[in-house]
């Protein structure tokens, strides 16, 4: 075996609330460290005294070790926060570890995103080169794989047009041309590239699984369990920055879908809340309709949600929000109180509970994650919780069927099935 | 087992002299397409096109002939007025694009830094050169410029000193970069500098002797003008061009030596900042 990537105990730490919390003694002290080579004064005091910096960092990842073999196609998955993008940026060099050290063989290119540094008054042409430069080639390989680019993105015709005048279609498929051929021995893929119409999406992951046939090595990171099922042998699941699963895809996949946590209340201690700390979250609680804990609320039916918070300073007009997904991350339901018009009351300084009525659910039975974020009316964050919050909804004979259960969707919906003559048939 | 050769070790702190130069080369077609890149984007979809990077600086120099020459009565040593305000605006316009431009490398580029790595060096080279071909297109208006005025005026005697004038813009470059990526790195953490720099960039031209010889500064003031690296090379570009001016071989190796001092502490500054400065920004 041939390891390509080795990623040694990496940890990354980021320190929130850098606005206020910035002095230039603190700027001072941190420099000398490091130019002594010593450790980040505020990271040694993050973990020395933890409490003391509450909501002050975040470890978004913490101690990650991994290898990946040449050839090898290794999907990384996880929700909103857990890491998958630290880890990105780490391997693609855009920043670096704050522990541990990552060890690389061979030429490696990342792909965070297409079309970066597309200049909008440049043609199509220039821009072909001016990226494929960004992203590490020569002039002489990009006139050798020119034709290849301009084939595969199906704008020919428009190729010595300024790419503002594009079609959004257009210049996706034009950036992802670039990126796609590239001819690095390791690329590494965030899943959201694969954009476009659906049959050019198929092109796209297409063209990843080719790169992967012929003996290179493939980083996907992806929200899209499909894609990675497809094309992954293995995947390295992250929560809350650590690797929780590391192992063949169909393993990982279901221990995905099925974690072990199966309790209706839950704390929020030691997840990634955001937000500059005027408002803390401790704990929540999910009752039905009837107020009871345990028992669980059915589809159609009323679900609260209780956090336990505490404010440290009056918030005179705060707003809240939520998303809800599934299990596998596709939001299903956003909104917030700023755009319903509604006004809460103030918010007093202690503890207090915020309760989230969610009246008559539509969700049909299967875990869902809530997200919740408190902001004032122009959006600033006082605490941001996502993908925290988790709640149940139990199997109810909702289409006649006992048993209705994910694979008839997550969404509930009252159908009406008809026949009616067809009139056009008679006229004729 | 065998031993794997590792072609890249990412690690949490680079050691300050690991400053990676022969990448740097390996990316040089970037660079050129920066630069042109720059060039073109400048004046598409303008009618006059390449010709704004002329209209810029006579009107700057028209300008000032009315304000600091009719009617403040700046000396200009007996060279034409525009002849001598036109050679400060053009050297003057070169460092200044050079600083304040190069001085918004991390915060300017920021998103395409954040979404994929090359040498970040490449980003301040580019502005360097894309400069110096807006430098070329004024230079030679003000060459026509001295070729007209050498012939009717007898104050105006280009000499040989011409010949330094790459050195003159080299140690120009050098400073408008050092500066312009020290000021850079700091911005990441401090943004006021940003602020600094449009306004002092400003301040900077009245020290130094753009619109006025150093020769019409009072002696007392003298040594304040000294101190500024950018007085030499001001200086001895009139005097190669115009055949005024004053040369002074100390003045210009403590300009040298400022310039080799402030590249040297700019690059090993943004070489360090580059590392992470996206968790900042």
């Amino acid at each position: 075996m041939n390891t390509v990537i080795s990623v040694e105990n990496v940890s990354k730490f980021y320190a929130l609330g850098v606005i206020s919390h910035r002095t230039f003694s603190s700027d001072a002290a941190r420099f000398w460290a490091s130019m002594r080579n010593q450790p980040d004064p505020l990271v040694a005091k993050s973990e020395k005294d933890p409490a003391s910096m509450q909501g002050q960092f975040i470890w978004a990842l913490r101690d990650v070790s991994f290898d990946v073999q040449q050839g090898e196609v290794v999907g990384i998955i996880g929700r909103n926060g857990a890491g998958k993008s630290t880890i990105l940026k780490i391997l693609s060099r855009v920043t670096a570890p704050t522990y541990g050290q990552v060890k690389v063989k061979g030429r490696i290119a990342s792909l965070l995103e297409v079309g970066t540094g597309f200049h909008p008054e440049l043609t199509g042409r220039e821009n072909i080169f001016l990226n494929s430069a960004i992203l590490g080639m020569s002039r002489a390989e990009t006139r050798r794989k020119f034709d290849e680019i301009l084939d595969f993105a199906e704008v020919e015709e428009f190729i010595d047009t300024p790419v503002k005048r594009y079609s959004s279609g257009m210049y996706v498929r034009l950036a992802f041309a670039v990126a796609a051929h590239l001819d690095p021995e390791i690329l590494i893929v965030d899943e959201v590239l694969a954009v476009g119409d659906a049959a050019f999406q198929k092109k796209c992951l297409g063209k990843i699984n080719n790169v992967a046939t012929e003996g290179r090595t493939v980083l996907l990171v992806s929200h899209n369990m499909v894609a990675v099922g497809e094309f992954c042998q293995r995947c390295i699941l992250l929560e809350h920055g650590r690797i929780a699963q590391n192992g063949p895809t169909q393993k990982v996949l279901e221990m995905y879908a099925h974690p072990l946590r199966e309790s209706s209340a839950g704390s929020f201690d030691g997840l990634p809340i955001k937000g500059d700390g005027q408002i803390e979250l401790l704990s929540y609680s999910v009752t039905n309709q009837s107020g009871e804990e345990n028992i669980l609320p059915l589809t159609n039916e009323d679900v609260t949600i209780h956090v336990r918070m505490r404010v440290n300073e009056e918030i005179h007009h705060p707003a809240v929000g939520i998303g809800i997904h599934t299990e596998q991350g596709v939001l299903l339901t956003s909104v917030s109180s700023v755009e319903q018009g509604i006004l809460l009351d103030p918010f007093h300084q202690g503890e207090m509970v915020f309760d989230v009525k969610l009246c008559k659910i539509p969700y049909i039975a299967g875990f869902y994650r809530m997200d919740l974020w408190f902001t004032n009316p122009q959006g600033h964050y006082y605490a941001r919780a996502d993908d925290t919050i988790r709640f149940e909804v139990g199997q109810s004979a909702i289409y006649g069927v006992s048993q209705v259960d994910a694979r008839w969707g997550s969404v509930y919906a009252k159908i009406q099935f008809g026949a009616a003559p067809d009139l056009s048939a008679e006229v004729k | 087992m065998q031993q794997p050769q590792w072609t890249m070790i990412l690690r949490p702190r680079k050691a300050w002299y690991e400053i990676n130069l022969r990448e740097l080369w390996d990316y040089r077609d970037l660079i050129v397409l920066f630069v042109w890149r720059d060039f073109v984007s400048y004046y598409k979809q303008t009618v006059l096109g390449p010709v704004w990077f002329l209209i810029q600086p006579v009107l700057t120099t028209l300008t000032y002939v009315v304000i600091f020459g009719n009617i403040a009565h700046l000396s200009t040593n007996n060279v034409p007025q525009f002849l001598f305000y036109l050679a400060g605006t053009v050297l003057w316009g070169y460092f200044s694009s050079c600083l304040t431009k190069t001085a918004t490398t991390f915060i300017g580029n920021a998103p395409i830094f954040g979404k994929v790595y090359f040498p970040r060096l490449t980003a301040p080279i580019s502005v360097l050169i894309s400069n110096l071909i807006t430098f070329g297109i004024q230079f030679a208006l003000f060459v026509v410029g001295v070729i007209y005025y050498s012939q009717v005026n007898a104050y105006v005697r280009p000499n040989w000193f011409i010949l330094l004038t790459p050195l003159l813009l080299l140690i120009m470059a050098g400073q408008g970069l050092g500066l312009g990526i020290i000021i850079s790195s700091l911005t990441t953490a401090y943004r006021d500098l940003q602020m600094i720099v449009i306004f002092g960039v400003q301040l900077l031209m009245y020290a130094t002797p753009v619109i006025y010889p150093l020769s019409s500064v009072p002696e007392q003031y003298r040594w304040l003008l000294a101190l500024n690296p950018i007085t030499p090379l001001m200086e001895t570009f009139r005097y190669a061009f115009l055949g005024q001016g004053e040369l002074s071989l100390g003045m210009m190796i403590y300009s040298i030596i400022f310039t080799i001092v402030v590249v040297m502490a700019g690059v090993l500054m943004f070489n360090q900042v580059e590392n992470n400065f996206m968790d900042r920004v």
